[in-house]
């Protein structure tokens, strides 16, 4: 028995790639950890970040980002005993993150394609990114629960600002720590913990935000997520906490084309 | 004769009006409901006029909630049949929609422009070929929808309902229709309310194509009527075309139940002109994109960016186009520019307009001789305009162009993509590498590279931000109206 004392850990939200204490100061505690309670003013600087990272993030190559997922899955797997989940939603999380790392060059050639247009024109219809999405995550599983929202959300070219389980955030805030040694840029993933229903209606009113994927599992906040998003006309996707690798995958396609548009471009030929 | 004489003889259009005798309506027409023209439950009839002549051309029905209802119920009755029904045979009735839309072309297309106010050459050239063209691709599609889903195990999902604009009554009909049928889904249709007739000479078509009753509805009205279909508790489904105002109104509605929903929202979309493009085919590109259809095109090149050097050159060929314009009757096979659909659009047209001068822009008008009847708005170019004025911003959804300019590639990108809409761009220029480079760049579900206001059936179109999401056309279209088994 040493007597070495333990130097303990300070949970801080992760926006922008900064671990930062809630501007508000405020913090909730857990299984004897304090951890930042955002606030509204966190979820307006995390989606400012947010927008910064996008336009960078998109115009990566789909190489580059799948090899960027392709790290952090990495990362994950070498800290899997760090995250204070079992060792199973650890695995499963890792390959959550594989799946998506091999989707970001496979995508356009399976949603996107030529248009044999009734004209002298190279016309086609591609996938993009639709932007700045905001992602509920379930309370439980707090890991796998939180990147089978996020991995599709990233992998089709967008960036994510998450709130965490509610219930047992400390996972998530770990992920932060995962992905700030990764080489996924800051901004791309901003993780906030606190209060879901303050956090999610200030979310779901940004109107610098393009989508909301709800893996929430409230009813009544999800409606109220569906009036605020209709302000901008934003992208909904509603869905149950994912509990396993096929959960998060089976429907890979249907998560990625929820965080997508499609853009048709005509090129002449000829004159 | 001397010079001056002869030089000064003006070598005018003469009149070349498209006979209407041939064509057959009603004087009256009621709910197209259960395969059968139906009196709506309250009796209310109301007037279609002709926006050119504000002469009545025929009644019809007003459907009321009861009406909705009584279309839900039937939509229900006959949704499993269709859906049950083997793709081929779902295809072949598709297949006679196309063929009967070719065969009533000339009919459609008089009608279409009576109701309306868009040119003949338009009703005739683009929207009933296209509306044909849709059902006849989607046709293609009903036994083949695994091939357009990335083969996934996927079924119909249900009934779905439909509301259309003014602006390409039959065509946007069409855009709708035909896909959520090819994929086994029933359909109630909500036209708009000044333009109801050709949608009713589409229920006819439906008749004549011995659609089973049930399969497809049309539901005349107004605002109410397509509210009260949204608000329908049996439905599964919901695609809108409109503005940006009413498609928020709808999602909201929506809120918190799990129907579907796809919606195609209003633009502001920019158009922009490089100095290295070639500027005569420019001209024509910026006056198709802007005037065509009067400018009610919800993807109208309405802001036209153009490049500092040769921002003088531009506008020049653009106002000396512009003066060769022909407005009027919508019927003349001559006509470029025909009656704004209503006095309510048009006052809508006129109440932009009229701030777009106070705020500061500098506004031509074309001087041409306009119809004492209808409703009327000369082609019109608003220069000097800001960035913050409302004629750049807002949606005017009729003959107007404003006109930004800009010096650099990075600039013109910046620029278009301000705007909280994202339906179309259009870019003009003869580099290759330089169009793909901004056409990647623009936050707009369509990119037109030296054309402009091009549609096709295999082409998807939509919008990004605040003009809407889904697609229609080509195999993504399919999606909204499928539901992936697994």
């Amino acid at each position: 028995m040493s007597d070495r004392l333990a130097v303990r850990k300070t949970y801080k939200l992760y926006i922008g790639g900064a671990f930062v204490r809630s501007e508000s100061g405020r913090y909730d505690e857990v299984v004897g950890f304090n951890f930042p309670r955002a606030s509204r003013k966190d979820v307006r600087d995390a989606v400012a970040a947010a927008r910064k990272a996008a336009g960078p993030w998109a115009a990566r190559t789909a190489y580059n980002r799948g090899q960027i997922l392709y790290r952090a899955a990495e990362a994950l797997e070498s800290r899997a005993d760090t995250i204070g989940v079992p060792r199973e939603e650890v695995q499963d999380a890792v390959d959550v993150l594989l799946h998506y790392a091999g989707w970001t060059d496979k995508l356009p050639a399976v949603l996107g394609g030529v248009n044999p247009v009734a004209a002298p024109f190279l016309s086609f219809s591609l996938p993009e990114p639709t932007g700045v999405v905001g992602i509920l995550a379930p309370d439980a599983p707090a890991l796998l629960g939180l990147v089978a929202e996020v991995a599709p959300v990233l992998a089709a070219g967008n960036v994510a600002v998450a709130i965490l389980s509610e219930a047992a955030p400390l996972p998530g805030l770990d992920l932060a720590e995962v992905l700030g040694v990764s080489d996924v840029p800051g901004g791309v993933v901003n993780l906030l913990s606190g209060r879901r229903g303050e956090l999610a209606r200030a979310l779901g009113a940004h109107r610098d935000l393009n989508a909301v994927v709800d893996a929430g599992g409230d009813a009544d906040l999800s409606a109220e997520l569906d009036r605020l998003a209709a302000e901008t006309i934003k992208r909904v996707r509603h869905g149950a906490a994912v509990t396993s690798y096929d959960a998060a995958t089976a429907d890979a396609l249907e998560r990625l084309e929820a965080v997508t548009e499609l853009k048709t471009a005509w090129h002449p030929v000829g004159a | 004769m001397t010079i001056e004489t002869r030089t000064s003889i003006v070598w005018d259009y003469g009149r070349a009006p498209e006979s209407t005798d041939h064509i057959r309506l009603k004087d009256r027409y009621g709910l197209f409901i259960d395969g059968e023209f139906s009196e709506p439950a309250d009796g209310t009839y109301v007037p279609t006029t002709n926006p050119a002549t504000e002469e009545p051309i025929a009644e019809v029905a007003y459907g009321g909630p009861d009406d909705v209802a009584a279309a839900v119920e039937a939509a229900r009755a006959a949704a499993p049949k269709w859906a049950a029904l083997k793709d081929l045979e779902r295809a072949k009735y598709l297949f006679r929609i196309a063929r009967l839309i070719q065969e009533h072309a000339r009919e459609l297309a008089v009608v279409e422009t009576m109701d309306g106010g868009k040119p003949l050459r338009e009703s005739r050239d683009v929207d009933i070929p296209l509306a044909a063209a849709h059902f006849f691709h989607y046709a293609g599609w009903a036994d083949k929808l695994r091939y357009g889903v990335n083969a996934r195990e996927v079924s119909p999902l249900g009934v779905v309902g439909q509301i259309v604009p003014w602006n390409f009554p039959l065509l946007m009909a069409a855009w709708k229709l035909a896909p959520a049928l090819a994929c086994g889904n029933v359909a109630i249709l909500k036209p708009a309310e000044t333009t109801p007739l050709t949608a009713l000479l589409l229920a006819e078509i439906c008749q004549e194509a011995e659609l089973p009753p049930g399969v497809v509805a049309i539901l005349t009205g107004n605002g109410d009527t397509g509210a009260a279909l949204v608000r329908e508790k049996d439905i599964n489904k919901i695609a809108f075309t409109g503005s940006t105002a009413v498609g928020r109104d709808i999602q909201a509605a929506l809120a918190g139940r799990a129907v579907g929903l796809t919606l195609e929202l209003g633009g502001k979309s920019a158009n922009i002109v490089f100095e290295d493009a070639a500027l005569d085919q420019a001209v024509e590109g910026i006056v198709n994109g802007i005037f065509f259809n009067q400018g009610h095109v919800c993807c109208a090149g309405s802001r036209l960016l153009i490049q500092e050097s040769v921002r003088d050159e531009v506008i020049a060929k653009l106002w000396q186009r512009m003066g060769r314009l022909r407005v009027g009757d919508p019927l003349d096979k001559n006509t470029d520019v025909g009656a704004i659909n209503s006095a309510e659009q048009l006052s809508r047209i006129e109440a932009l307009v009229a701030a777009g001068e106070s705020e500061g822009a500098v506004r031509q008008t074309i001087e041409c001789e306009l119809p004492e009847r209808g409703y009327w708005f000369a082609p019109t170019l608003f220069t000097d305009v800001s960035p913050a004025h409302r004629i750049a911003v807002e949606e005017i959804f009729g003959p107007v162009v404003s006109v930004l300019t800009f010096r650099t590639q990075a600039e013109a990108i910046e620029k278009a993509n301000n705007s909280r809409y994202g339906l179309a761009a259009g870019i003009w220029t003869d580099k290759g590498a330089k169009a793909f480079e901004v056409a990647s760049a623009l936050q707009a579900g369509v990119v037109w590279q030296n054309t402009y206001n091009h549609f096709d059936p295999t082409a998807a179109f939509g919008g990004y931000k605040e003009s809407g999401f889904g697609r229609e056309g080509g195999p993504a279209g399919l999606r909204p109206y499928l539901q992936v088994v697994r």
